[in-house]
């Protein structure tokens, strides 16, 4: 059946997901004896309603289009990589290292090495899995969940005997140098002449995620590399046959993923914390897997999905602030998301291709 | 180590292992019909969760077990629904129910009861109590059986007892009657099954609701035997390492017991020992409690014997047209 439209199937689809999810979701508000529209209210304001609210909206995007983009790229070659939420805590511990233990001279070349070490902390991270997948067939899935919960535990274990500075009581790192401060998005706006808040976490990180998005568009779509992903993700006998490695591939899939996961810390550790703080991922890794789902594994539609989940998690820490609505709504938002772009995708996918059948054979 | 604190730890090895036992278990029917579940926390968690809710309001244990088996079947349904109906990614499917899960128990506990997603503490009733097998007293004070008997084996709740029934009874249902071979066989060649003329969808929405009501009683013995009342996420990834353990047990129900006593008594030495000192080495406690998941990354990886999950897990079935 091809009589669904390119654009259908890129935005169609996905859009009437989301309308459900949102109406069950107000369903749930409604349930728990709250008003919906009122909620809506507080959230558009406390999320979009000023520059503040807009600041931390992009914060939160930030951190959810590395996740988003490590899992489709993962995603287009075929793998589940559920494993983002460990990789972006090992990314954090990989900041905070570059951090602690290097004099850089200047924050801009602390942040490339910051990220890079982000990225190869995370790209480690999942390199065991990717491994186990590729030379031994275990299946990703599993490991990489087993991964978040040992990455867990190692975090408390290097946060509490190694990098808490001695007689310190909270399970976190020492602070880093005032002078990697991480300019604010306020300060470079500022900078063009647009007046933006500063006092929220938006930081440059958001203009390194930017160009992730790019990366991952020109890697996926203009590289022989990608190409060869992508053929292994849509079927892996094929490629195969037409002497793609398997190995190879799922290798550089998870790495690149990890380390994608892993680059989120600059967001979190060196531009909002300025220390390595237990649990600073917070979640994110799993966002990932909605916002890929959602924004079809492409890097626009990850793009757009991780501003959307962005304004959600903003818009839910103000409904916990002003109504008795508690932060994990959001959850609930997001598994339902989940739900029905994902698992329940072909619910609203073959109503949709009869529809545009009927009307095409209307034409004829 | 004296015999008096081995027998304590294995007697706390079973009473943790078996929320694991029957998850294991769940997994194992749904798996085996090739519906891959790793929503088993997520149905876990709901299954605590209102099992502690409705013992907590009307006091009674058993109503709260069949209110714990609803709220999983509630989410097998869906599960179902996604993978079966809609032939839609599993995988996909068991992370939204596990979402969904941890998202709604916080939501409507804190609604109902305003403690911050707990419920009220459970007293009396509302818990299960230990059962003492008969002559537990007489056997007691007897050397070396007498502490196996009335420590070990006496003493546990109903629902440890029944875990351990669970084993043979599913054992006798995959491998000695109709519905296991077809079960089976939906795991392995859905369209030969489909060929005898028995409905696949049919065979498989069954083992899904089998494994909804084992979860649903995995959920209710953590809230309302291993602990007094629920706690924001007190699966703690538990749903995880009965997955593990099915894994490890290569998708068999008496493999899967032995599997999930090892994970139980793994997390009873944990908790019993927090650092574990080999000569000068000191084990941190860390590493201890991620134990289970790097062992289920080496059974995984193949060093352990190979293991063969069933051939049509995780694909939705299509007739031919």
């Amino acid at each position: 059946m091809t009589a669904m439209p390119k654009w259908a199937d890129a935005v169609l689809v996905p859009l009437i997901s989301l309308l459900i999810a949102f109406v069950i979701s107000g369903l749930v508000i409604l349930a728990i004896g709250e008003d919906p529209v009122a909620a809506m209210k507080i959230m558009v304001t406390g999320a979009l309603g000023s520059t503040y609210g807009w600041g931390y909206t992009l914060y939160y995007s930030t951190n959810f289009i590395f996740t988003g983009l490590a899992v489709s790229v993962a995603f287009q070659a075929g793998l589940f990589n559920i494993g983002g939420e460990g990789q972006a805590s090992l990314g954090g511990l990989g900041v905070a290292v570059a951090c602690l233990f290097v004099p850089w001279p200047h924050w801009s070349l602390a942040l490339i090495g910051a990220a890079g070490m982000a990225a190869l902390f995370g790209a480690a991270w999942a390199a065991i899995p990717a491994y186990l997948q590729a030379k031994r067939g275990s299946h990703v899935v599993i490991t990489t969940i087993m991964f978040n919960y040992i990455a867990s535990a190692l975090m408390i274990y290097v946060l509490v005997t190694i990098l808490r500075p001695m007689g310190a009581m909270d399970t976190a790192s020492a602070r880093f140098d005032p002078s990697l401060k991480l300019p604010r998005l306020g300060d470079i706006l500022g900078l063009v002449g647009i007046p933006f808040n500063n006092r929220n976490p938006a930081n440059i990180s958001l203009l390194i995620a930017l160009v992730a998005c790019a990366g991952v568009w020109l890697l996926m779509w203009r590289t022989r590399l990608g190409y060869q992903l992508r053929a292994f993700g849509k079927s892996e006998k094929a490629s195969v046959y037409a002497g793609i490695n398997p190995v190879r591939i799922t290798m550089y899939a998870m790495l690149i993923s990890g380390g994608l996961s892993g680059m989120m810390a600059i967001n979190t550790v060196m531009g909002e914390a300025q220390r390595l703080l237990l649990n600073s991922v917070e979640g994110a890794g799993f966002i990932g897997i909605a916002v890929a789902l959602m924004g079809r594994s492409h890097p626009v539609g990850v793009l757009l999905a991780a501003i959307l989940f962005g304004f959600l998690y903003q818009g839910g820490a103000e409904l916990a602030l002003w109504t008795t609505i508690p932060r994990e709504l959001i959850i609930v938002i997001q598994a339902l998301v989940i739900l029905f772009t994902g698992a329940m995708d072909n619910m609203v996918r073959k109503p949709v291709e009869s529809l545009f059948l009927m009307l095409q054979k209307g034409k004829a | 180590m004296d015999f008096a604190t081995l027998i304590q730890i294995l007697d706390s090895s079973v009473r943790l292992a078996t929320p694991l036992l029957f998850a294991c278990l769940a997994g194992l029917f749904s798996e085996r019909a090739g519906v891959f579940d790793i929503g088993l926390e997520g149905k876990m968690l709901a299954a605590a969760f209102l099992s502690a809710s409705v013992a907590a309001v009307t006091g009674s244990v058993w109503l709260g077990v069949l209110a714990g088996i609803f709220a999983s079947l509630l989410l097998s349904g869906i599960h179902g629904l996604a993978a079966i109906t809609f032939r839609g990614n599993q995988l996909i499917s068991g992370v939204a129910i596990n979402f969904l899960a941890s998202g709604l128990t916080v939501l409507l506990g804190q609604k109902w009861f305003g403690l911050g997603g707990r419920t009220p503490p459970l007293t009396g009733e509302g818990r299960f109590e230990s059962i003492t097998l008969p002559f537990a007293d007489a056997i007691a004070p007897l050397p070396f059986i007498g502490p196996i008997y009335a420590e070990l084996i006496s003493g546990h709740s109903a629902l440890v007892y029944l875990g351990f029934a669970c084993v043979p009874a599913a054992a006798w249902l995959l491998y000695r009657t109709r519905f296991g071979l077809r079960l089976r066989a939906v795991g392995e060649n859905p369209a030969a099954v489909d060929t005898a003329g028995v409905s696949v969808v049919g065979i498989r929405y069954s083992a899904v609701a089998i494994c909804g009501v084992l979860c649903g009683l995995a959920g209710a013995y953590l809230a309302l035997g291993l602990a007094a009342g629920f706690g924001k996420e007190m699966t703690a990834g538990r749903g995880f390492i009965a997955l593990a353990a099915l894994i490890f047990a290569k998708w068999r129900p008496w493999y899967a017991l032995g599997a999930t006593m090892l994970f139980g008594f793994l997390e009873a030495v944990g908790n019993r020992f927090p650092t574990i000192e080999l000569g000068p080495i000191a084990i941190p406690s860390q590493f201890v409690q991620a134990l289970p998941y790097i062992i289920t990354v080496v059974i995984l990886a193949g060093f352990i014997g190979k293991a063969r999950p069933p051939r049509a897990g995780g694909e939705p079935y299509v007739k031919e047209r």
